[in-house]
């Protein structure tokens, strides 16, 4: 049976076209003949196939016509949700946005990382203090013009920095930060009476910011006995202090509390104080209600509202003490009887104000 | 047949039954009711109003050919069927010219409807495999093919409309049309 035969048999197969006896031959045909088998599967498919394409086509048709009378442009109109403006904004542009907002993040990362704000707190240690010289500087610019209309005023050139020192003996032995007289040509102390006194550095300790600075003017006579004494032992929280300084040419106080045993970074050497000191006041004895005298002012946190750092007596102690025995021309003797302890605050300050100096220092 | 009634939504067993009666106006009445609802799927999701046709034709014939075979069970509103396939379609167009963002905007309920979406992109390419094979196969093969396998014309009105000489050899014609045709859809 050739291959156009057996087609025209297939199809008449599958449209019931055969007799019964023919149907029942090309059933046996079919059982036995797997490649005819095949064959009547595969055209029955494939016609069916075709019929199912032409009703798609058919349905198709119907659909496209049914859709063409509807009026999909007003519907479209309506059925659209219109976003708020900022989101069709970024819808738009989210591109270009979004290269702006990393050029400008990386922008200020730059500027930062230039300007030192996002290195860390060791170095911001060190910015505040150079904040504090900064400011020294600028007081210092105003009292030299000060000083320049001052007709009493004996030395033909200015300072270049000031700080505060006070007396730790009758004798002259002045104590003050190192920071103060770091670098420095020469040394002047003035007493609150105006008069101006050479003194040179005696002994200083950098680690602690300490230095003893002594006397040596000719017209200096001695302070008289000094009425506060020097605290070993550390100081309480809450404690009420004072200072007592120069910040300007007129002395200056200011009262507050201790509050903090430590100062930045938990450094033990410092009290953290509530008493507001400004450039100047570096050197500056801080006083408890009693009449100590229980640190030394020596800086400010810049960044921070009324954070305030004292160096402790007893570094100061530490300091004297270490003081070397043949730079002296007789042994340290300090304090012991405190005149102040009973006073007002008022009586105290008027007693202090003898003892207290205003360091000058010229390069 | 007014307006009023011609516009308002055919229940789902209206639209079944209509379907199954082939009735024309029950087709239309469903189509109009619904494709507002794909429409708003698709422009609100980097669409266009043809695709939103395309799609929703396409989701209309798997709902045709589903309960013209039978096998439609009211199992869910026909609503919430035809936005799921349309919705399914739709993320399968986008992946697929990939514009899809991970996210869809929907504005209603939807369901599980992959297997339908599935068969249906079977059939699709067996179609359009028919369809390039009968345009390469060429007049007069593809009209006597039509005719004699779509539109059941019988050998002798094939024979006359084509001016064969006999039956003969319009059936010789038609099988090698035939072998051709089978040869351009198998390869």
């Amino acid at each position: 049976m050739n291959e156009y035969k057996l087609q025209e048999e297939i199809e008449r197969y599958l449209n019931g076209e055969m007799s019964p006896a023919e149907l029942k031959q090309f059933e046996l045909l079919r059982k036995e003949n797997t490649t005819v088998d095949a064959k009547i599967n595969e055209h029955k498919d494939f016609t069916k196939l075709l019929k199912q394409y032409s009703d798609r086509l058919a349905l198709e048709g119907r659909l496209n016509a049914i859709h063409d009378e509807i009026d999909v442009h007003t519907l479209a109109e309506e059925l659209m949700v219109h976003p708020s403006w900022v989101v069709r904004l970024w819808r738009n542009h989210h591109s270009k946005i979004s290269v702006a907002a990393s050029v400008t993040i990386f922008a200020i990362l730059s500027v930062m990382f230039l300007t030192g704000k996002m290195t860390n707190q060791d170095s911001q240690y060190i910015a505040l203090r150079r904040e504090v010289g900064n400011l020294k500087n600028k007081t210092d610019k105003i009292n030299q013009k000060l000083s320049q209309n001052n007709k009493n005023e004996k030395f033909s050139s200015v300072e270049k920095f000031r700080g505060t020192g006070f007396a730790i003996t009758s004798n002259g032995l002045i104590a003050t930060n190192y920071h103060v007289i770091n670098g420095a040509d020469s040394v002047y102390v003035q007493n609150s009476a105006g008069r101006s006194f050479k003194a040179k550095v005696l002994y200083t300790e950098p680690a602690s910011d300490i230095a003893i600075l002594k006397i040596v003017d000719t017209a200096f006579r001695n302070l008289g006995a000094i009425p506060y004494t020097f605290k070993k032992t550390e100081s309480d929280l809450a404690e009420s202090v004072y200072t007592y300084g120069y910040p300007q040419d007129a002395p200056h106080f200011d009262d507050g509390k201790l509050t903090s045993e430590v100062g930045l970074n938990g450094d033990s050497l410092d009290y953290q104080v509530s008493v507001s000191v400004n450039a100047g006041n570096s050197g500056s004895p801080l006083m408890d209600s009693k009449g100590n005298v229980i640190g030394i002012v020596q800086a400010k946190q810049t960044q921070l509202e009324g954070v305030h750092f004292a160096i402790k007596t007893s570094y100061l102690l530490d300091a004297i003490h270490n003081i070397p025995a043949d730079s002296l021309t007789r042994k340290i003797n300090l304090n012991t009887k405190n005149t102040l302890a009973g006073l007002s605050l008022v009586q105290q300050v008027k007693k202090l104000n003898n003892y207290v100096f205003i360091v000058k220092v010229y390069q | 047949m007014n307006k009023e009634l011609k516009d308002s939504i055919p229940t789902d067993s209206e639209v079944i039954l209509g379907i199954l009666n082939n009735s024309e106006s029950v087709l239309k009445r469903m189509y109009v009711a619904y494709f507002p609802m794909i429409l708003q799927l698709i422009i609100n999701n980097n669409g266009t109003a043809d695709d939103a046709k395309d799609i929703y034709q396409e989701a209309v014939i798997i709902l045709y050919n589903k309960i013209k075979a039978g096998d439609f069970e009211l199992s869910s509103k026909l609503k919430t069927f035809i936005y799921s396939v349309c919705r399914r379609l739709w993320l399968k167009r986008l992946s697929h010219m990939s514009r899809f963002g991970g996210d869809i905007r929907d504005f209603h309920d939807h369901m599980h409807v992959e297997d339908e979406v599935e068969k249906q992109g079977e059939m699709d390419i067996q179609f359009s495999k028919m369809e390039s094979a009968l345009q390469l196969l060429g007049e007069p093969c593809k009209t006597i093919m039509e005719d004699f396998y779509i539109h059941n014309l019988s050998m002798q009105d094939i024979c006359e409309k084509f001016g064969y000489t006999n039956a003969d050899n319009a059936k010789t014609q038609k099988y090698k049309c035939l072998q051709r045709l089978k040869k351009l859809f198998f390869q």
